[in-house]
């Protein structure tokens, strides 16, 4: 079979209304429409999801392994960005 | 129970086991690609769509059974008859051959059974009417997800197009089959349960002609037609499957899970 014949695509399911689409794995297939049917046959057989994304795997931009210390160490010593610093008065209850 | 008054039990009996029976021996030859379908994707598709053939042979057998009132239940009826007593038609049991014969033998076969099951979820046997009424949506995929690999494999290489044409030529004499009508059938649309298969033609006319279009397939010649299987007269590769599927039933009568 010729390269790219049957290209890899991503695919993402909503398991519920409300939700977002979350990245479950990925199908190969010769175009978007039979992506489609063969990640509803390989990903919803258990009553997963509402509703499908498939994204050819190409076309995902990610970000570089090797900037990963200058992408996401930077954010480690800044714990004061997470809203736990709060005293919760206990009549708001859960939030 | 909700038997439609004006239909005898034997007559209704036959109409049910005719539907089980085609959906039992698709379904049974689907799931012999499991672990050998040529994709991934397609060893989940295949028995998924085997699982849906199944599942709606084992409603239609339990209500047989129910209607029949002699104490058989699915498994008797799935497992313990001999050849002649299958009353599927030919089209269904025809070897899988390759990709192709499979997914034009499934297309064809959900072509005739979506508009069909349509019709009886309106019909007057309220039971067969609910088996109906679930078997509309996994028939109305099958169409779609055979329908496509027909349009890709014909409109596709060289080679994927001289096969579709292959399996074309090769499964054409049994389409007729599907549309035949005879004193159960009359009964059956008589007793407004499930129209003649022949009203449901011009449905499956349509289907055929727009994926054969795309698939620049040509629709076939009128062949010399196969038929027989309604009285249960099969083609010789029904004894094969049928050795496989009772075989375990047969070595070790009434084992279950």
């Amino acid at each position: 079979m010729a390269k790219n014949e049957m290209p890899l695509w991503e695919v993402f399911i909503r398991p519920r209304n409300g939700l977002a689409h979350k990245h479950c794995g990925s199908v190969h297939a010769a175009d978007e429409v039979m992506a489609l049917q063969a990640a509803r046959d390989v990903y919803t057989r258990r009553g997963e999801g509402t509703s499908i994304w498939v994204v050819p795997s190409a076309a995902i931009v990610a970000s570089d392994p090797g900037q990963k210390e200058e992408n996401f160490e930077p954010a480690l010593s800044k714990v004061y960005r997470h809203p736990t610093f709060y005293d919760i008065p206990d009549e708001v209850g859960h939030m | 129970m909700a038997v439609a008054a004006e239909i005898d039990r034997a007559t209704l009996t036959t109409f049910l086991l005719r539907l089980a029976d085609d959906h039992l021996i698709l379904g049974h030859r689907l799931s012999e690609w499991c672990g050998h379908a040529p994709l991934l994707e397609e060893d989940l598709a295949m028995p998924n769509m085997a699982l849906d053939l199944i599942g709606q042979a084992r409603a239609l057998y339990q209500y047989a059974g129910e209607v029949e009132g002699r104490g058989r239940g699915e498994d008797d009826f799935a497992y313990l008859r001999r050849e002649r007593e299958y009353l599927n038609c030919l089209m269904v049991e025809r070897p899988n051959g390759d990709f192709a014969h499979t997914m034009l033998r499934q297309f064809w076969f959900a072509a005739f059974m979506h508009p069909w099951w349509e019709a009886i979820a309106k019909g007057s046997d309220a039971t067969l009417a609910a088996i109906a009424e679930k078997a509309v949506k996994e028939s109305a995929y099958h169409i779609r997800h055979a329908g496509e690999w027909v349009i890709r494999l014909g409109d596709g290489t060289e080679e994927s197009a001289r096969r579709m044409a292959g399996a074309v030529e090769a499964l054409a004499p049994y389409v007729g089959e599907l549309f035949e009508s005879d004193a159960v059938t009359l009964a059956i649309a008589e007793a407004g349960i499930a129209p003649e298969p022949m009203t449901v033609r011009s449905a499956f006319d349509r289907t055929v002609a727009q994926v054969f279009s795309e698939a620049m397939l040509e629709l076939p010649e009128p062949t010399w037609p196969q038929g027989g299987g309604r009285a249960g007269r099969h083609t010789e590769a029904m004894g094969y499957l049928l050795a496989e599927l009772q075989h375990m039933q047969r070595t070790y009568p009434g084992a279950v899970w």
